[in-house]
Parts: structure tokens; C-alpha cells; sequence
């Protein structure tokens, strides 16, 4: 029945990624030795990408219950309800090995993968964002990812028409090896379209819609995602897949249509482990079995063994199960569209994934053991006893607050973002009210044909040197940093979506920062009230050199009332008051500044959550009633550079004199470039409002940004030359 | 006044034509497979990446059975506005004079520019005056108008103001039109310019252009 294995299967195994044991188990699991094919599904199905062996347990300690939630973790993404009939679905995935194989294609390819996921469940793609970590810039290589993973994504992006609306980007040492690339979408749909992957229905057939099956993409879960990158990593090039997505935007609209004509019974996307995942979870979740006949799949190569066709991850294709009296139906809304789609299987009541060539059945598994049979693992976390990162290198020597600041103003993690964000769409589709570097978080009106109206607000976050600096804090802070960037533009979060991107978590100290990252994000998440949606995990994250900073990336949903009121960072009325909200208790610790003057890297003080919640609820409000005309989070670079951001971005200056009069008495410096991520705001507006939610400290005008210290003078930059370096300090990186 | 917004596989913006152009009249989308054109009082050919850009960008598209009626439309002098990849569609098919050819910069750029009306007396301009300042967006990578030989100074229709040129091309070349001015190709797009809550309204002239020319 099945193929004979080979002398040495074990070795194989181990070949493909599995561990002895995991054969073992494996080999108990089946009753017998697996087949070649069957040998192949389970390193894919049991690698650490698409099993969770080493996060599952973790991740069920996140908080993923709320009113609003109307699709939870466990679909291709979660959604939230947004009135009206409406749910935003969403999710943030990563591309990370690929990226750094083949930067242009693995971005390119990890932006269609997570708009699969999200027109799976049957919503509308309508944004995506991004999160991109490089080593340092002069490094040729970080810049070379860099350049290829913006242009990737923008490639991807804009030829399918969704818009690209925010994202962000570091540059830091421990990235050099492995970059980061994770991409979020946020899809639209009425709730009573969105659909689940559970197959069900015996005698239903399983239709593969787009592309054909070639052989790129092979074993890329288990190879390049499930193992640390080494030397000889061009040699898995091609193991990255191919992006299409002119193909993507034919399969997309074709998708909706079937489910706009109530043609499909569940849709699911081909990601990782191509056939083999999508069918065995299809079927996992339906509690059901399928057939699937391999000989059936078209090919762009035709001498393809079985085993290659179930684990190919050529893009650009999706699963569906049919009822076979509507087939001849969804059959014609896929020529229409010119998407091929071909019968390949049924869904059986067998229990089983077997898959046949022709007439042989070449693989007969039981579908549990392929899905839910991964072993899960426990993390042996130990904290460090000696620092895990060498400090940053030196790059800033002179301690006067002007050259700091433009030094800040310039470094590549806080310049502008324009020479990146001009290379992306961000208002395809009529709905982008706030656009990048406009607010703090992208504003997308929900109905673009109705005008003024409900409106959602998304952002992504992350700052992994301060999530190395206290893991279980640090990812804390992103979670309230990017509520406050939601908060910003007046929007109350409805739910969030992480990755979290690790080194490797069979190593304690890492197993140590994965687990107290995960306290740290459920911490906040309660605090806050709001749900993960779903995410999904990047572990080996790790070079010879060490592992990445530990990066748990958060993306978030929000919703306003009114987008015509949507937040807006600039100062823009001459005379406007200028004042600070929030109990600011800024640390230098872990802080930007730090970095330049290569100390090393320090515990960051913990959030306060109360007098977060409150702050965020005061600016959310005053934003929303129009009480102020900007508004903007002190983020990295502190006071100084969130000032300097605003008066750049509406081009004009300001005069303010920041208060001493704090007990904790901090110093000029860090008062002045001191972070505590998430915590407080800089608005403007009429100071009789202003007062009402925070304290006064200058007045916008002139074209000069001049900030005292208690009375006494700190620094004094003109716009231009301030401008100057914030518009230089990453255009200059790109090639030409 | 009906407008029919042609739909390519591979388009981006044709909803967002639509949902400008309903804003001065009826919008429907025409299906690039159907040369019927629904008896519209003008046609607008859509951004994005027909056929994915595969070939050159407009090549494939200009041969679908719709634009064969679009050929024919025009040439009986019905307003026809190319945006962006339309524009591009449309110098394939040879009704506009020159070519775009890939960015100075040789990458994507999306920003908010600022082009001068040069010749109000088109179809798509008839509601501006010689000199206005329009704020719209470009998005492109093969925008850099190009041609041979120099296009006649009354069918340059929009340049790029000082400074603004986002792509090298020629002469400041933002739009041109046929000899006839009932056929306008420009690069940047009108219709993500219609409401001040996404940015900007200037873009809405065009639509009202064509508007006023039928109603003339």
C-alpha cells in the first residue's frame, strides 16, 4: 500500500528536520514506518512552524475572549465585530528566513501569504502593514535586505491593490544574520460571509483554485523556517518561493465571488506545507477524512513525485470544498475570472488523509496524528546570569541637547520613514484618511462611498532592544505603545494580533524571553481589555552569533466614530498651545539615546497600566470631540524628537519649557530624550482645553524648535536644519 | 452623463473611477471580455497592473475586446480619460502620442504632487482655468512620459509644477491628449482627489469636466 521506506528511514527523518525521538514517536503514532510520502507530510506537519511544538503551550495563556470578537486564534484569521453587519478580520505573519535568503521574494511572497489568510475567511483585503528589522545599516548586507525586502513588498502591494498604510522599521545588531520581516492584512466582510476551513460534507469535493504546482517551495517550513540560518544559506534559495500577484488578485476576486454566490462549504489558503497542511486541516477541524489524488494536480513540471506535489509551497493557490451538485457552477465563476481550478479529492468519512497517484494510494495517515499528534514541548527557561547582547557600538560622543537631537533626528531607527513609505500604495481602494507619517496610526473609512463616517485605526509595534532589556516589560510597552499610537488618532482597540520572533527556544535563556514576553503581552492585553485575534510564532530566529533581540511584533485594530475627526500628529495653527498628557516617568534605560552612546542595555522601568489606561482614554476622548488640533506619542527619542516630529510635520516650530517639578527629579537629558513607551502624548489645541487633560508647556510658532528645562534654556534648532537630518537619515541608504 | 470604467484583470482603481465618477453621474464597471460598452456617455480606462504588467505595461491589455470598442468610441469623438496604467493602455493603442518608461529613480513612488493646467480647452479640463495649481496623487513605476518627437504644444494637457516632476519625465509631461481633445492620458490620478477627507478635491474637476463638455 504504501511505498517501501528505505533502509535507513530514521535518518531520513532526521534529514527532513525531525529529532530521533520524534520518529519514535512517530513510528508508535502509525503503527508502522511511514512511507516516503507520508514521511515527508510529517516534517513539515510536525516542524516547529507549523506545529507550535515549542509555543503552543504559551500561547494558550494569552487572553482571546471579548464581546466584540467574532472570529477567534485557530481560523486563517481572527475578526472582530465593527458594527453594522461588518467584521474586520486580521493577522501578522512572518517571513523572516525566506526574507533573508531571497529578501525580495520572501517579503514579496510573506505579503500573499497573509492576504490568503485573510480573504480565506472571506473578507476583502483593505490594508497592510508591515514590521522589518535589519542589522545595522552600515552593514552592506542589512542595507541590500533592506532595499529588497521595502521593494518586495511594495511590489506585492501595490499590484494587487491594497493599499500598504503603516508599518515600521529598526535597525539593530543582533537582526545582522536574521532580519525580520512580518506583514500584517486587514480584511473587511459582512459577518454573515465570513467563512470557516472545517471540511465537512462526506462526498464533497475538494476544488485547488490558481496557480500550478512546481517544485519552488519545497520543505520551506521545515528547512528554512524551523532551523537556525548558517553559512550555506544561498544554497536554500531555492526552497523561497515565487510571488505572483497578478495571479493573487485574480484568485482574491474569485474567491469573494464564489462566496458572495454561497457556493463554497469552507475556503482555506496553501501556506506553509502547501497541500498537506491545507487538506489534513481542512479535515482536522470538520473532524472528517479526504482523499486527495495528486495525479489530479496540475503541474508546471511533470516528472513531480507524490511527495513533492503534497508539500510544494508554490503561492497563489487556495482549497475549497464544493457540494458536487454546485461544482459545475463554481467551476464557471473560476473561468470568468480565468483562475484554473480543478477537482483533485473528496472529503470522506474515514478519519484519514490519504493520498492517492492515480490508483495507488501512495500515503494513508489518520488526520489527528498528522495535525494534533505534533509533540509539544516545554520550555526549560532559565534567565540569563550574564548579559546576552554586547552593548550597541558608540555612535554618539558630544552630551549637548541639540546635537543630540539631531543626532536622534537622524539615526536610522528615527528618521523619516518617507523614502520607505513612497515606495507603497497607501490609498488604493478610497478609504486611507490618515496615510503614513500623517498620524500615528493608518485611518481607513469602513464605507468610502458614504463618506464622513465609522472608521477603523490600525498600527504595528515592536521594540525588541527594549523587550531584551526586560522581556516580560518590554512586550508590555509594545502593547501599550500601540494602543497609544491608536489612541493618537482617536480609535479604542478592538483586538490584536501578534508574531513573535525568537531565537532558539530549545536554548533556556530564549525558552526565558519567550515565556516572559508571553506574561508580558497577556499582562497588557487584560490590562487593556482587549483580545488576541491569533498570530503566529518565528522561533530559531538565530545565527552563530547569537540570537535576535526577542520581537514580539503587535498589530492592532481600533475603531473612531467619526474619521472626519481622525487624529493627526502635526502642529498646525500658529499660537496653539502645546501640552503634555500622561504621568511621564521617562528612564534612559533601553532608550535610543542609550543606544547612540553604546551603553549597554539596561532594565526599563515598568509601565504603569492604570495611569496608562487613563491617558489613552483622555487623548482617545479629546481627539474624538475635536478638543485638540494635534496629537502624537512620545515614543522613541522622548520629548525632544516627538516635538521635533511634530513641528516637521507641519512645518512649523515651537517654544516649550518643560517641567522639573517631578519627584522622581530626573535630569535635562532625561527629561528631555527619556522613553517610556506608550505612556504619554504631546497635543494641541486651545490651552483652556488642553488643561483640562494634561499640563501646558509652550506654544506652537516661529520656524525654530527652542525646549527649556525648567526655566532654562536647553537646546535651539532651526526647522531646517532639524528637517535636514530627519528627511536624510534613511534616504541615504538606499543604493540610488 | 453614464461613465463606463473598464475593468482589466490585473486593475486596481477601477472602483475607485467609479466611486469618483458617481460623484458627478451614473458609473458602471464595463468587463474587458465584453466589447459591448453599454451605450456610456464616456469611458475611463483604470489604474493598476493590467496583466500584471506582464510584457510592457498596457501591451496585453490593448487587445482585449473592450478596448476595441474604446478605439472606435474615440475615434467617433466620445470622451475617453486613461489614468495611469489607462494612460499607459492608451499609448499602446496608439491614441495618444509618446510612451512611458520607467522612473528616473527606477523604483515605485506614491506621492501627492502639484500639476498645472495648461490647456483648459479639453473635455477633461473644460472646468479649470490656464494655470491651476491641482493637487493629486501619483503612484507608478513606469511613469516617465517619453516621446520621439515633440508632443504639439496644445495637446500637452498637465505639467508637473517646479519641482514636482516625480519621475524624469519630459518636458514636465503630466497628461496629453489627442489632437481632437476628447482623449486624455495622465499619470497621476484624479480620482483618489475628490474629497478633502482622503487628501485632496482637485481631482474632481476632471469628472466635472467631462460633466460639462457633455452637457455643452
Amino acid at each position: 500500500m504504501t511505498a517501501p521506506s528505505l533502509p535507513d528511514q530514521t535518518a531520513r527523518a532526521v534529514e527532513l528536520g525531525l529529532t530521533r525521538d520524534e520518529y519514535t514517536r512517530l513510528v508508535d503514532r502509525l503503527g508502522r514506518e511511514p512511507g516516503d510520502v507520508e514521511l515527508a507530510m510529517f516534517s513539515l506537519m510536525w516542524s516547529e512552524h507549523c506545529g507550535y511544538k515549542h509555543s503552543r503551550k504559551l500561547l494558550r495563556t494569552l487572553p482571546t475572549e471579548g464581546p466584540r470578537l467574532v472570529l477567534g486564534p485557530g481560523e486563517n484569521a481572527g475578526a472582530v465585530d465593527v458594527g453594522g453587519g461588518m467584521a474586520v478580520a486580521f493577522k501578522v505573519e512572518s517571513h523572516n528566513h525566506p526574507s533573508a535568503v531571497e529578501p525580495f521574494q520572501g517579503a514579496a511572497t510573506g505579503v500573499g501569504g497573509i492576504l490568503r489568510d485573510v480573504f480565506a475567511v472571506g473578507a476583502r483585503p483593505i490594508a497592510v502593514l508591515d514590521s522589518l528589522r535589519f542589522g545595522e545599516p552600515h552593514s552592506e548586507r542589512s542595507r541590500y535586505l533592506f532595499e529588497g525586502a521595502v521593494a518586495g513588498i511594495g511590489h506585492y502591494g501595490n499590484s494587487i491593490g491594497v493599499p500598504t498604510v503603516g508599518g515600521e522599521v529598526y535597525f539593530e545588531a543582533p537582526y545582522e544574520a536574521n532580519c525580520l520581516v512580518n506583514a500584517m492584512c486587514v480584511g473587511l466582510a459582512s459577518q454573515e460571509r465570513l467563512i470557516r476551513s472545517a471540511a465537512a460534507g462526506p462526498g464533497n469535493v475538494l476544488v485547488l483554485m490558481g496557480a500550478s504546482t512546481g517544485r519552488d517551495g519545497i520543505g520551506g517550513a521545515s528547512v528554512l523556517a524551523s532551523a537556525e540560518l548558517g553559512e550555506r544559506d544561498q544554497a536554500k534559495r531555492p526552497s523561497v518561493q515565487i510571488g505572483d500577484p497578478f495571479a493573487e488578485s485574480e484568485l482574491l476576486e474569485c474567491c469573494l465571488d464564489l462566496l458572495d454566490r454561497d457556493l463554497l462549504v469552507a475556503l482555506q489558503d496553501l501556506g506553509a506545507a502547501g497541500l498537506t497542511s491545507s487538506s489534513s486541516e481542512m479535515a482536522a477541524k470538520g473532524g472528517v477524512g479526504v482523499d486527495v489524488d495528486v495525479a489530479r494536480v496540475p503541474l508546471r513540471e511533470s516528472d513531480m513525485a507524490p511527495w513533492e506535489i503534497m508539500i510544494s509551497e508554490s503561492q497563489e493557490r487556495m482549497l475549497c470544498v464544493v457540494m458536487p451538485e454546485q461544482l459545475a457552477a463554481v467551476l464557471a465563476v473560476c473561468e470568468h475570472w480565468q483562475v484554473p481550478a480543478t477537482p483533485i479529492g473528496e472529503v470522506t468519512d474515514s478519519g484519514r488523509l490519504r493520498v492517492l497517484d492515480g490508483g495507488p494510494v501512495v500515503a494513508d495517515v489518520p488526520v489527528e496524528v498528522l495535525v494534533d499528534d505534533c509533540p509539544l514541548y516545554d520550555l526549560a527557561p532559565a534567565a540569563p546570569d550574564a548579559p546576552l547582547y554586547p552593548p550597541p557600538e558608540r555612535t554618539l560622543h558630544s552630551t549637548d541637547p541639540g546635537e543630540t537631537l539631531v543626532a536622534l533626528l537622524g539615526s536610522p531607527n528615527l528618521a523619516s520613514r518617507l523614502p520607505v513609505f513612497e515606495q507603497y500604495d497607501p490609498i488604493v481602494q478610497s478609504r486611507t484618511v490618515r496615510r503614513p507619517a500623517q498620524a500615528d496610526a493608518a485611518v481607513l473609512l469602513l464605507d468610502p462611498a458614504a463618506g464622513d463616517g465609522p472608521a477603523i485605526a490600525m498600527a504595528i509595534d515592536g521594540n525588541g532592544r527594549r523587550v531584551a532589556c526586560d522581556p516580560r516589560r518590554g512586550a508590555a510597552e509594545a502593547v501599550y505603545e500601540c494602543a497609544a499610537n491608536l489612541a493618537a488618532a482617536g480609535a479604542e482597540p478592538l483586538g490584536l494580533t501578534n508574531c513573535l520572533n525568537f531565537g532558539n527556544p530549545e536554548k533556556p535563556h530564549v525558552a526565558w524571553q519567550l515565556e516572559q514576553a508571553v506574561a508580558g503581552l497577556a499582562e497588557a492585553c487584560c490590562e487593556l481589555d482587549v483580545p488576541v485575534v491569533g498570530g503566529n510564532v518565528s522561533l530559531y530566529n538565530e545565527s552563530p552569533d547569537g540570537p535576535i533581540y526577542p520581537s514580539p511584533i503587535v498589530g492592532m485594530v481600533g475603531e473612531l466614530p467619526e474619521a472626519s475627526r481622525a487624529g493627526r500628529l502635526d502642529f498646525h495653527r500658529e499660537g496653539d498651545a502645546i501640552a503634555l498628557v500622561g504621568d511621564f516617568r521617562p528612564s534612559l534605560a533601553g532608550s535610543e539615546l542609550a543606544k547612540l552612546r553604546g551603553e549597554p542595555l539596561a532594565p526599563i522601568p515598568a509601565p504603569a497600566p492604570a495611569a496608562i489606561r487613563t491617558a489613552h482614554a483622555a487623548v482617545r476622548d479629546a481627539v474624538r470631540q475635536g478638543r485638540v488640533r494635534s496629537a502624537h506619542d512620545v515614543a522613541e527619542g522622548g520629548v525632544a524628537v516627538a516635538l521635533a516630529e511634530c513641528a516637521l510635520a507641519g512645518r512649523i516650530g515651537a517654544e516649550v519649557d518643560l517641567p522639573t517639578t517631578n519627584a522622581q527629579r530626573p535630569t535635562p537629558h532625561e527629561l528631555l530624550f527619556g522613553e517610556a513607551l506608550g505612556s504619554a502624548f504631546v497635543v494641541s489645541g486651545d490651552a483652556a482645553e488642553l488643561q483640562r487633560i494634561g499640563i501646558v508647556i509652550g506654544r506652537v510658532g516661529g520656524d525654530s524648535l527652542r525646549i527649556a528645562v525648567g526655566g532654562v534654556r536647553a537646546l535651539e534648532r532651526s526647522l531646517e536644519e532639524l528637517g535636514h537630518a530627519f528627511a536624510a537619515g534613511l534616504a541615504r541608504l538606499f543604493s540610488h | 452623463m453614464r461613465f463606463g470604467v473598464v475593468r482589466f484583470p490585473g486593475s486596481c482603481d477601477e472602483r475607485d473611477a467609479q466611486l469618483a465618477a458617481a460623484r458627478v453621474g451614473e458609473a458602471e464597471l464595463l468587463w474587458h471580455a465584453d466589447p459591448d460598452l453599454h451605450g456610456v456617455d464616456a469611458v475611463i480606462v483604470p489604474g493598476g497592473f493590467s496583466y500584471g504588467d506582464y510584457l510592457r505595461v498596457g501591451a496585453i491589455a490593448r487587445f482585449a475586446p473592450a478596448m476595441a470598442s474604446v478605439l472606435d468610441f474615440a475615434r467617433e469623438g466620445g470622451p475617453v480619460l486613461g489614468i495611469c496604467n489607462g494612460f499607459q493602455i492608451l499609448c499602446e493603442a496608439g491614441l495618444l502620442p509618446g510612451a512611458l518608461l520607467p522612473n528616473t529613480s527606477l523604483r515605485f513612488v506614491c506621492r501627492q504632487v502639484e500639476v498645472e493646467v495648461v490647456n483648459p480647452d479639453t473635455a477633461f479640463t473644460r472646468a479649470c482655468a490656464r494655470g491651476d495649481r491641482l493637487s493629486i496623487p501619483v503612484k507608478h513605476t513606469t511613469g516617465r512620459f517619453y516621446s520621439p518627437e515633440p508632443v504639439p504644444e496644445e495637446q500637452v494637457v498637465l505639467r508637473y509644477a517646479d519641482g514636482h516632476n516625480p519621475n524624469g519625465s519630459q518636458d514636465d509631461i503630466a497628461g496629453v491628449s489627442n489632437p481632437e481633445g476628447n482623449v486624455l492620458g495622465l499619470m497621476p490620478h484624479p480620482e483618489h482627489a475628490v474629497d478633502p477627507l482622503t487628501g485632496s478635491a482637485d481631482g474632481l474637476k476632471l469628472f466635472e469636466s467631462l460633466d460639462r463638455a457633455l452637457v455643452a
